[in-house]
């Protein structure tokens, strides 16, 4: 590739984008970072706070408790969604009419509305009605996810993994479908056995999209809301109340804007370090 | 271990459209039935929920006011996009780095964090309610998924093509129209469907900034779930019609999507 | 090591075949000798890989027979054959070592560590690749790569064939020579059975001993550089090697003697036609004609008009038009060769009848 030119003016024609996303993404920011370090009484009266309520939330049982569920829910769909996708896009034909079919109906449940997707399987799970409750029931498990935290969390597990599961398919299974032929021949000429193929040629060839895909499900894991809050409401309990799902209880359930803007401020900041450690990590010997 | 492989793909398909199944099987039964027996199939076939929501206006608006805020929201991160993904393909500029990698950013901010500020932002310039609102706000996570999308289609075309254009006298905007357009068309495609399905299936930000006139399809399924009891018919069938545009998305992008996903750089 | 028979070889790609054009390899019959240094040339897509798969097992034919050493192979897998192929993308295993790389083959065969070791150092001794053993292969050059993907062959000393899949595509031009020669010296001191593919006549002519020339699924001819070059048995061979190829003249035959546009040609043997052939022509080589000036009478040479004379450096590229005929003709830097009229004459020894593109008159006897 040539070097590119340089040249101020391309400016321009990034600025609309840069218009867009700041309105977007600045001035609610702002409003979330000057709530983070006042206190309200209601009336629009602000008084200064400081770094009291991060102060607060850092040290609260409640944020700890949710911390640590999101980070629960974030490290089983990761260990369950990545293994399961490439071993299926592994599985996939590799050309042929069965293809396309393959893959439009795996990228359906990405297309799903995500209230949608948590209505679906609240109404799939239920112990009375839904094909999952009532399976699960016959086949002598005692499954009620609206009562028992265990099977609530089986539940939220499952449907995230039925949601994007097949993300990581696509993306595996474009990665394996660019590689050339001739390194499969290469190593069955050299007698290569298929756990060889996969650890010296697939998985070295796929280090690229794998990154993507783990990158993705681990941020959207982080942010999931809706799903969730369809699905369970957070409960019974607490015990699926996720990150995101106590911060709208705390800013839009109980209007506490102070810790809730701390709180976001916090989030935000743990979804950005760990995604910029992880891609670090990961590109950190690629030649380029 | 060859044998094995068809089985593995089917049973994860199969496992993928059982909850739709079901989904759908609700759908064509009365909410009496769904509530009084377990069936497998619907016994008393009925399409009276779909012709409910045919029928009544906020019902169908519902869907209405989706696909205008989502097609809105393709068009206006696919204008502001293909511009600036042409600056980073071909440009050194000052910044150009830390602005590619702040756009992607806001691919992380989660829309809990936002959906209060963004209210309010949205009453303050008077846009509360408009199906305008909901496509400007999703710009946020779809502009810079845009972008980066077609900033790897764009490197992939030749810079003499460029070159030739503007030696052959083309002023940009008209090279750009006519001549570079319809060399990446499968990138276009590519984010324009990425665009339209992140914009079809979040539905925080789109609840949160609309109440009547713009209201979304979610809005008036939760609010049907609460005010007129238990309808469990009447949301099914309004569930299985949220997946059909979809469907039909992904049906018309289907020989793009492997291609699309290996496109994608960091 | 060992001696390759091609017994019949039909491919085609479609599962049903409705017309013969649909054969990727029309007929192929072929014998390759124990430790020989063969080339198989011909234009793309003339079916050139699809025989190369057919023995190296990648693809299995539709019909006919691949023997190993007389024993038949054609249903085996690439894995069973023990070949060795080089692929035209360099294709080393990145995560390992140089090393580890040509020990791979070796080690999926269980081979024990301390020959391995051995194996390894004595190949990479031979290949100029010893001091580069714990290098990551990712980071190599495109022609260390090809070198490496060819230890990867030889590391096994029970390999029958070695195969090499236009292997130079990626090089750069001042590295395809010096490849080329530690190629051809490579074969002198191992001397395993290697076939050469290439479209690249230059590569062929000096790689190998024996050289088979395709065309359109079929083989046209098999012989050393020098009988390709000296006696084509069909005109595609004459046409495709040298520069500029052969020369290809329609003509009729009467009496024994060939007639280009109505005037006598000779040849090497009387002109003999058949009575079904459909097509007839003269073949020979721009370097066996001579120009000698116009005198106007009608029998010493074919009347021509000189209408370009082009330098290639130690000899001339002349261009003359027999009505709508092109001929080249090759003189020596020094000759003057003034435009406009003349008259052409051939070496007779030289100058051969085509009938329907084969060498006519079974006067294929060869002379090497």
């Amino acid at each position: 590739m040539a070097v590119k030119t340089e040249r101020q003016a391309a400016w321009l024609l990034v600025a609309p984008v840069v218009v867009l996303v700041a309105f977007n993404a600045l001035i609610p920011l702002m409003t979330v970072v000057n709530y983070s370090v006042q206190e309200t009484f209601g009336n629009n009266f602000f008084l200064w706070h400081g770094l009291g309520w991060f102060q607060d939330v850092l040290r609260s049982e409640r944020f700890h408790a949710a911390f640590g569920r999101q980070m629960l829910f974030t490290g089983l769909i990761l260990l369950i969604e990545v293994p399961l996708g490439v071993a299926i896009a592994l599985a996939m034909p590799r050309r042929g009419p069965l293809v396309s079919v393959c893959l439009v109906l795996m990228a359906l449940p990405l297309l799903i509305p995500w209230n949608v997707v948590g209505a679906m399987w609240n109404i799939f799970a239920l112990p009375d009605i839904g094909l999952l409750g009532r399976t699960l029931n016959g086949l002598g498990f005692d499954y009620n996810m609206t009562q028992d935290p265990l099977s609530a969390w089986f539940t939220l597990i499952l449907m995230d993994v039925w949601h994007w599961t097949s993300l990581v398919v696509l993306l595996t299974y474009a990665g394996l479908i660019s590689i050339p032929d001739a390194y499969y021949q290469a190593a069955r000429i050299d007698g290569a056995g298929a756990w060889a193929v996969f650890r010296h040629i697939q998985l070295p060839k796929l280090r690229r999209v794998l990154t993507i895909a783990i990158l993705l499900r681990f941020m959207d894991s982080f942010m999931v809301y809706t799903e969730p809050f369809v699905l369970t409401g957070g409960g019974p309990g607490n015990s699926t109340t996720l990150l995101s799902i106590d911060l709208v209880k705390i800013a839009l359930g109980q209007f506490d804007l102070g810790p809730a803007a701390a709180m976001s401020l916090i989030y935000f900041f743990i979804t950005l370090l760990v995604s910029w450690v992880f891609y670090t990590l990961m590109t950190r010997h690629d030649p380029s | 271990m060859t044998a094995l492989r068809p089985v593995i793909v089917i049973l994860y398909i199969l496992f993928l459209l059982l909850p739709i199944y079901w989904l759908l099987n609700m759908s064509f039964k009365t909410t009496n039935e769904i509530l009084g027996s377990f069936s497998l199939f619907p016994q008393n076939f009925t399409l009276e929920n779909y012709a409910t929501i045919f029928t009544d206006p906020t019902w169908y608006w519902g869907y209405i006011n989706s696909l205008i805020y989502v097609s809105l929201n393709t068009v206006i991160s696919l204008a502001a996009a293909l511009p600036a993904a042409y600056a980073f393909s071909r440009y050194r500029f000052l910044g150009d780095k830390h602005l590619f990698f702040w756009l992607l950013t806001n691919r992380m901010a989660p829309p809990a964090v936002f959906a209060l500020p963004f209210f309010q932002l949205y009453s303050a310039v008077e846009l509360f309610d408009t199906h305008i609102a909901v496509a400007l706000a999703h710009c946020l996570f779809n502009i810079p998924l845009a972008v980066w999308i077609l900033e790897g289609f764009m490197s992939s075309v030749p810079r003499e093509l460029d070159e030739t254009a503007f030696v052959d006298g083309y002023s940009f905007p008209h090279f750009f129209v006519r001549i570079f357009m319809p060399n990446i068309g499968a990138g276009i495609g590519v984010a324009a469907f990425f665009c339209f399905m992140f914009s079809w299936v979040e539905m925080l930000l789109a609840k949160t900034l609309t109440a009547v006139e713009a209201k979304p399809i979610a809005a008036t399924m939760t609010k049907t779930a609460s005010s007129a009891g238990y309808e469990l018919g009447l949301l099914a069938a309004a569930g299985c019609l949220t997946i059909i545009p979809g469907a039909f998305v992904i049906y018309f992008v289907r020989n793009y999507i492997a291609k699309g996903f290996a496109l994608g750089r960091v | 090591m060992a001696r390759i028979s091609l017994q019949d070889i039909r491919h085609s790609y479609q599962t049903i075949v409705a017309k013969a054009a649909e054969y990727a390899l029309k007929r192929v019959h072929l014998e390759w000798q124990d430790g020989g240094a063969y080339a198989l040339l011909g234009p793309s897509g003339c079916g050139k890989t699809t025989l190369l798969n057919i023995i190296s097992g990648l693809v299995a034919p539709t019909e006919g027979r691949v023997l190993f050493d007389g024993r038949d192979v054609t249903t085996l897998p690439p894995e069973q054959r023990n070949i060795a192929q080089v692929f035209q993308f360099p294709v080393v295993y990145d995560t390992m070592t140089v090393f580890e790389n040509l020990a791979f083959p070796l080690r999926n065969r269980h081979a024990e560590s301390s020959r391995v070791d051995a194996r390894v150092r004595e190949i990479a001794s031979l290949l100029d690749l010893d001091g580069l053993l714990g290098r990551r292969a990712a980071g190599l050059p495109p022609d260390l790569k090809q070198k490496l993907s060819l230890g990867r062959g030889l590391v096994r000393d029970d390999v029958n064939i070695i195969m090499f899949d236009e292997p130079l595509t990626v090089i750069d031009p001042h590295l395809k020579w010096q490849l080329r020669s530690k190629l051809k010296e490579l074969h002198q001191t191992v001397r395993t059975t290697m076939i050469y593919v290439t479209h690249d006549q230059t590569e062929a002519l000096t790689f190998a001993d024996q050289v088979v020339v395709m065309q359109a699924g079929e083989v046209v001819q098999v012989g050393t550089p020098v009988q390709l070059f000296e006696r084509p048995t069909h005109t595609f061979v004459g046409h495709f090697i040298g520069s500029p190829g052969m020369n290809v003249l329609p003509c009729e035959v009467s009496d024994g003697t060939a007639l280009f546009r109505g005037q006598p040609v000779p040849t090497e043997t009387p002109a003999k036609a058949p009575a079904d052939a459909t097509r007839l022509e003269l073949g020979v080589r721009p370097e066996h004609i001579r120009i000698a000036p116009d005198t106007g009478s009608g029998d010493d040479g074919i009347a021509v008009d000189i209408v370009r004379v082009a330098d290639a450096g130690r000899y001339r590229v002349v261009e003359a038009m027999a009505g709508d005929h092109r001929i080249h003709v090759l003189t020596r830097e020094d000759a003057d060769t003034p435009l406009g009229p003349a008259r052409l004459q051939v070496d007779p020894s030289r100058t051969r009848l085509y009938v329907d593109g084969w060498l006519a008159d079974g006067a294929d006897t060869g002379r090497a």
